[in-house]
């Protein structure tokens, strides 16, 4: 084992901000659906825009470090291990098993956790940001490009944009959830907040991998 | 040296934005203010007519007084007879009609029905005088009433069925000395009392107007603005600008808020983006009728009951008349709420000699043309007032009824209380078929309301529409509103999905524990 820098700050930083203007975006944004009354109404509507701003800045920044940094190599999904990783969550984190994949820096995802930053980057965020800037511009002569869309009806968008927040919320739980299940229930959220991480060494892992080859 | 330089460099730079940013919040007019400004000065009298010596006389009968006002004035009276005030209709469109001529003279309403066969009665709110049935109201320029519009001292007043003349006792001479601009009391004198009593047609306007405070209306607060209702019935040569559309159809000669005020006049970008699809009134007359009550309902099937041979009237305990034996049933409110609908500025309506084939469902008599589909649509506030009149149900007409005569026995309703002979003696005054049979049948106007402004911060608030229950739109289903709308499918849903995320995290969660616990 030996501790390793694995989330930079600006990583950390654009999750912690993800993570939060997406909780305050749901608390706002079912407010203006009409579920509860909370920052009263008006207020959940100009805080929903703003926050929905801020995201939009901070998903700029963040797609700009992605491939200054390489890192987005690190979302490319792989059938590879994506059978053992599956099994592992239903079967061998109960006996104790080790984890099929290792966290290194380059290869910092397992091939689930690819798969479904993946499609919440490529399908889910981007429906959310197209639907919501619809939502906002629709029809207004402040809309520019989205106004001259001549969208008939705004009811196709706010479900859309109802139904990507309930499967934003329902990511969420498992989300974390799932952070408990490193070495101890703390590892990956502690890694999150401090940037470093305690990760077996590459020695061990391609044991593990020559072994699961040998396996097959 | 050069740090000192590029120190006091960027403290200069710092100063001025920080002046820049400080000095733009310094006195900064707006609209508002502007307007304030222009309608605190009153217009000043520039002649004083009881220095004429035209007017230093006798005026035997009120033509002679016109002519003597069209000696000065002598191309006035064309304009008041190109007015629609003295023509009682102007050229209009109804969808398959094509240009029809709408006015007072020929639509029927949802109160006193119409005006043919009656004019001696209801010309108490014509500019003319000598509405007889063979007079030259519309034709004879010495029949224009230029004092109800123009009389100063309050006291002129129209005689009751004298075909459009003064009351006997109006001193005309002193009133033409003291002629001015219309005032409140020259408009409110019929316009407050359309339908033959206060506040029986609009609801947006009532007697209480002459002299209104803040709560009754914002712009026409005596202690305020003041504002008349030239103000924003802005006139040019006798033309005046606004309509009501119970008896009009097109989008034309309107009055709007957004003439003094900018279509864009909120603080706020998202109140401004409204104004794309709610029209001005809709917040900002959350309720009508604040004064006194208005006619909600008029019930014709039940008039002409009479008590020992007499017509009586009956009065609930605030005074609103509730029956009367010459017009039926009445139901009165006050401080409503509007019905909300979409409107383009166009209208259909409803005109004599139209069959209504559907007789099933109340008639509209001014359906209001609008969708939220239809770019040029805004919702507005109206009163919806219902009404149940008499109706052929062989011929499928609305009937015209002969109401009023001067004497017994000419076979006038309020007169004789005869439907069957009122009927006839009305339709074949306006050239249609009355089979001999009368029913009643349901009818709808749709009254628009534009006055009784209310202070800001009355307004209505976001959730007054945004909200599940008791939305103020809920009548209004052909669009998506954020805070009213969602789609219950996906609600329950995304319900399930988050329930079953939760549920499987804990009981993974929660074998994790057993096992390990096992193992252990």
């Amino acid at each position: 084992m030996k501790t390793v820098y694995i989330y930079r700050s600006f990583e950390r930083f654009w999750h912690w901000t993800q993570a939060f203007l997406i909780f305050f975006l749901v608390l706002t944004g079912f407010e203006v659906h009409g579920s509860y009354s909370f920052f009263g109404f008006e207020n959940a509507v100009i805080f929903h825009r703003y926050a929905a701003y801020s995201l939009l800045v901070l998903i700029v920044f963040a797609i700009f470090w992605h491939f200054t940094t390489g890192e987005w190599k690190q979302y490319l999904p792989t059938t590879k291990f994506l059978k053992a990783q599956m099994d592992y969550y239903i079967l061998g984190i109960f006996r104790n098993s080790p984890h099929p994949t290792k966290k290194t820096v380059l290869s910092k995802l397992n091939p689930l956790q690819r798969i479904t930053y993946l499609v919440l980057k490529i399908l889910v965020i981007p429906v959310m940001v197209i639907s919501g800037l619809f939502y906002i511009f629709y029809r207004y002569s402040s809309g520019g490009f989205i106004s001259g869309l001549d969208i008939e009806n705004l009811e196709p968008v706010a479900l859309i944009h109802t139904a990507g927040a309930y499967a934003l919320i329902a990511f969420v739980v498992v989300h974390v959830y799932l952070i408990t299940t490193g070495h101890s229930l703390l590892t990956n959220l502690k890694a999150m907040m401090t940037g470093y991480e305690d990760i077996e060494d590459e020695d061990e892992t391609n044991y593990k991998i020559k072994n699961d080859k040998e396996i097959k | 040296m050069r740090k000192f330089i590029i120190v006091l460099s960027v403290t200069i730079v710092i100063v001025m934005v920080a002046f820049n940013i400080f000095s733009d919040k310094t006195y900064h007019p707006t609209n508002a203010v502007v307007l304030k400004a222009k309608y605190s000065e009153k217009p000043v009298k520039v002649v004083d007519h009881s220095k004429f010596a035209a007017l230093q006389k006798d005026f035997a009968r009120p033509q002679d007084l016109t002519k003597t006002c069209i000696s000065c004035h002598n191309k006035r009276h064309l304009e008041v007879m190109e007015s629609s005030h003295w023509n009682w209709e102007r050229p209009d469109y109804i969808e398959g009609k094509g240009i029809v001529y709408l006015g007072k003279k020929n639509i029927i309403n949802n109160f006193c029905i119409g005006t043919q066969s009656n004019v001696k009665s209801c010309a108490k709110c014509h500019i003319g005088f000598d509405m007889t049935e063979n007079g030259k109201s519309f034709t004879d320029s010495t029949n224009i009433d230029c004092l109800v519009c123009h009389d100063q001292t309050n006291s002129y007043v129209k005689g009751a069925n004298l075909a459009g003349g003064p009351d006997p006792t109006v001193n005309l001479t002193k009133i033409a000395q003291n002629v001015g601009k219309p005032s409140r009391d020259n408009c409110g004198v019929c316009h407050f009392y359309g339908g033959g009593g206060n506040n029986v047609k609009h609801g947006d306007l009532d007697n209480t107007m002459f002299h209104p405070d803040r709560s009754i209306d914002i712009h026409m607060d005596e202690a305020g603005p003041n504002l008349v209702c030239t103000d924003c019935h802005m006139t040019e040569n006798h033309q005046i600008q606004g309509k009501v559309y119970s008896i009009a159809t097109l989008n034309t000669e309107r009055s709007n808020c957004e003439d003094c005020h900018t279509e864009t006049p909120h603080k706020a970008l998202i109140l401004n983006e409204h104004t794309l699809k709610v029209a001005c009134q809709t917040c900002h007359i959350p309720i009508y009728s604040k004064g006194t009550p208005t006619n909600l309902d008029w019930d014709w099937s039940t008039a002409g009951r009479l008590k020992d041979g007499e017509p009586y009237m009956e009065e609930d305990s605030l005074g609103n008349h509730i029956y009367k034996s010459i017009k039926g049933s009445f139901t009165w409110g006050k401080n409503i709420e509007p019905d909300y609908v979409w409107f383009n500025g166009t209208a259909s309506h409803y005109v004599l000699g139209d069959k209504i084939l559907d007789t099933t469902k109340a008639v509209v008599l001014n359906p209001l043309n609008g969708s939220y589909a239809d770019k040029n649509s805004k919702i507005i506030p109206v009163k919806i007032h219902t009404a149940n009149q008499i109706f052929d149900p062989i011929t499928r007409l609305i009937i015209q009824p002969n109401l009023y005569s001067d004497n017994i026995g000419e076979g006038a309703f309020w007169k004789d209380f005869d439907w069957n002979i009122a009927s006839e003696k009305g339709m074949k005054a306006i050239g249609l078929p009355y089979s001999g049979k009368y029913s009643f049948i349901k009818t709808e106007m749709y009254w628009p309301i534009n006055h009784q402004v209310a202070p800001k911060e009355e307004s209505l608030t976001c959730t007054n529409c945004h909200q599940r229950e008791n939305s103020r739109l809920a009548g209004l289903n052909d669009f998506y509103l954020p805070g009213r709308d969602y789609s219950s499918l996906i609600d329950l849903f995304g319900f399930l999905l988050i329930l079953a995320s939760l549920v499987g995290v804990l009981f993974h969660g929660f074998l994790r524990v057993y096992f390990s616990n096992k193992q252990k």
